[in-house]
């Protein structure tokens, strides 16, 4: 790699000098780069969000300086009055929320009961398994969103032809409503209590086929490094495998598994193929989260400064939770270290 | 940042540990079954998209809709696969030359990412500065901000420049070039940051003997450490050519012309809104063209690229 250090004549200089300068050299193209296409936008971001910032503003020809407003743009955020339809902001960070819990949970639970599963002495075929299980987190995210899409196709899709075939072994009718279901844009909430649509569910079925098998992974890895004798004890001192699970397991996968439940979270929080690809924020914007919504506002709404302002709220919201999920992961650290 | 060591020293672990069957105990058969028919209940679900798909791809009647749930299609041909390569859309696109415009950003953003990112990531793990906590927690805040906080001023930024080389003349956003910049910009933090984390585990021990015997700063660099380095760069590449290869958000809102279309264009277009029109062999044929080389590649080389994903590989 030849960088602009490598062309300084070395032994001209006093080994001083070259100390003083020479890491700032290594470093000059990446942040050379960065200050053009990283930061640079980001500080004109936050400029635009001041602005009623629209096509015109920057059009190629005569652009028209933006007008300042102010904090116009945030407050009509906050109060959910944007010229769009469907949208609530503070729905928007519930359900955003949310989704990100709900998966890290399901995906922890899963990747570490397979794991455990796994992990038995003596079962067979182990590496085939192992092999077989990670197939979900090689394929490109953009295809599994589109195929799960096509999975849960009203008429056409698979998830309804295996409730059909399901249904067919109790000898009930392949018309039942119940097999035609409409996953993806059901108005109706499918329990009554729980102000969740069914395409959230649809979601979290395809996120978690995504989602556990890297868990899994990570929960192995900490499976393997707890010694056998503490088992063999907690044996001899007569606990059941309960017991063994919940006393010698778990205090040993929590290390492990907290921080990267902790990374999951930011990660299914920022997800944009599944809501994007998936459902498209359907039925009525319910399924959309924060980056879907910036972009959508953008991209199909053409409202920059809005979108603007809209992401550094998700900036500042992005900021709050890595706070709180880090002093967590503080806060139980010692327990096993 | 102790998220991610905590992860990165686990999944070594992980990786490197191996169970020793010598000293495995014989499962009573009967909870071997057991355990094997959840095994194989999981491998179902796992497996079931994806042999869907396929057998959707080879079926001979060349479906516009699946008719039934047909795991293993009557007869199978490789109809679809022929129709997509010669055009999968209804615009005048083929396969290749998506694919040739999905490459050109993949190469061109993973080799401009680690290129310069190897730099700033072997002074971040090895040198002394001023100002290098800061401009670490840099790297770091950008790289946890989605690619969508910083497409809207990028699009804004990048329209500005109209290009007129000789008979060219195109403005930077609406082509490839600009969404590969666009693309470095999400690429470049986690560049720097999986390259230093890897660098921060080679033992110091052969850079101070080159340094002893009286080799530069930049004899080090290039001579010891850049060898070194060659695995964490080929993961770092390759999830960036992930990366690349799959781009959508910026290529939908950058690019104009169809000429310019890549793949995932093309892909969301076969589900998108004209989903009703298109026919499903032909989205399932698309599909497993457009994933087979990445995720081959991923899968004989899992080991080594789990690890950098858990790590914080795709940025959504």
């Amino acid at each position: 790699m030849t960088t602009a250090a490598a062309a300084l004549p070395a032994r001209s200089r006093g080994s001083r000098a070259r100390r003083g300068a020479g890491p700032y050299l290594y470093l000059v193209p990446a942040f050379a780069v960065m200050a053009i296409i990283t930061f640079y936008p980001l500080i004109f971001q936050v400029w635009m969000s001041f602005h009623d910032f629209g096509q015109i503003n920057f059009r190629v020809r005569n652009p028209v300086p933006a007008e300042f407003i102010g904090l116009e743009n945030y407050i009509r955020i906050a109060q959910s009055k944007l010229a769009i339809p469907n949208f609530e902001f503070i729905r928007l960070v519930l359900f955003n929320l949310w989704w990100a819990f709900s998966n890290v949970v399901v995906h922890v639970v899963i990747g570490v009961l397979v794991a455990v599963v796994l992990n038995t002495k003596g079962v067979r075929f182990r590496g085939i398994y192992r092999a077989l299980f990670i197939l979900p987190v090689v394929i490109p995210q953009i295809i599994v969103a589109t195929v799960w899409r096509n999975m849960f196709d009203p008429d056409s899709g698979a998830i309804n032809y295996g409730l059909q075939a399901a249904g067919g072994l109790f000898g009930l009718s392949a018309d039942n409503p119940a097999f035609h279901l409409n996953w993806l844009r059901q108005p109706n909430d499918p329990i009554s209590w729980l102000p969740l649509p069914l395409a959230y569910f649809a979601m979290i079925t395809a996120n978690t086929w995504l989602g556990w098998p890297l868990n899994s992974v990570v929960a192995t890895g900490a499976l393997q490094s707890i010694p056998g004798e503490l088992y063999e004890a907690a044996e001899m001192d007569g606990a059941s495998p309960w017991q063994k699970f919940r006393n010698v397991t778990i205090p040993f996968l929590r290390p492990a598994m907290l921080p990267y439940a902790i990374y999951g979270f930011v990660i299914t929080f920022n997800l944009f193929f599944l809501p994007f690809f998936m459902t498209q924020g359907e039925p009525f914007g319910r399924t959309e989260i924060l980056v879907t919504q910036a972009y959508r506002l953008a991209y199909e709404r053409r409202l920059f400064g809005v979108a603007a302002a809209f992401s550094v709220y998700l900036f500042f919201l992005l900021l709050v939770v890595t706070l709180i999920t880090n002093r967590m992961a503080k806060a139980t650290k010692s327990y096993a270290d | 940042m102790t998220v991610m060591t905590a992860t990165r020293r686990l999944l070594g672990r992980g990786a490197s540990a191996r169970t020793s069957s010598s000293e495995e105990k014989r499962l009573p058969l009967g909870r071997q079954i057991v355990i094997q028919l959840i095994l194989l209940l999981i491998t179902f679900t796992v497996l079931f998209p994806v042999v869907w798909i396929v057998s959707m791809s080879l079926d001979p009647r060349n479906l516009s809709r699946p008719d039934g749930l047909n795991l293993i299609p009557p007869g199978a041909t490789l109809d679809s696969f022929a129709k997509v390569i010669a055009q999968p859309t209804t615009n005048p696109i083929s396969f290749i030359e998506l694919a040739l415009n999905s490459l050109k950003i993949a190469v061109g953003s993973s080799v401009v990412a680690v290129g310069i990112g190897i730099t700033a990531a072997y002074a971040f793990s090895r040198l002394k500065f001023r100002g290098r906590e800061v401009l670490m927690i840099t790297v770091l805040g950008v790289l946890m901000l989605p690619s969508v906080a910083t497409i809207i001023p990028l699009f804004i930024f990048l329209n500005q420049f109209q290009i007129n080389v000789g008979d060219l003349s195109f403005n930077l956003r609406a082509s490839l070039l600009g969404v590969t910049l666009a693309v470095i910009s999400a690429q470049l933090p986690f560049a720097i940051w999986n390259l230093k984390g890897y660098l921060d585990t080679i033992p110091r021990d052969l850079e101070e003997a080159a340094a002893v015997d009286g080799a530069t700063q930049n004899q080090i660099f290039r001579k010891v450490v850049l060898p070194l380095a060659i695995p964490a760069i080929a993961v770092t590449g390759f999830l960036g050519f992930l990366g690349g290869w799959t781009e959508y958000l910026t290529v939908a809102m950058f690019v104009s012309e169809v000429d310019d279309w890549t793949l995932s264009l093309a892909l969301n277009s076969l589900v998108g809104q004209f989903a009703r029109t298109t026919n499903w062999s032909q989205f399932a044929a698309f599909a497993i063209l457009f994933a087979l080389p990445v995720s081959v590649v991923f899968f004989v080389f899992q080991r080594y690229l789990v690890g950098g994903l858990a790590v914080g590989g795709v940025k959504g």
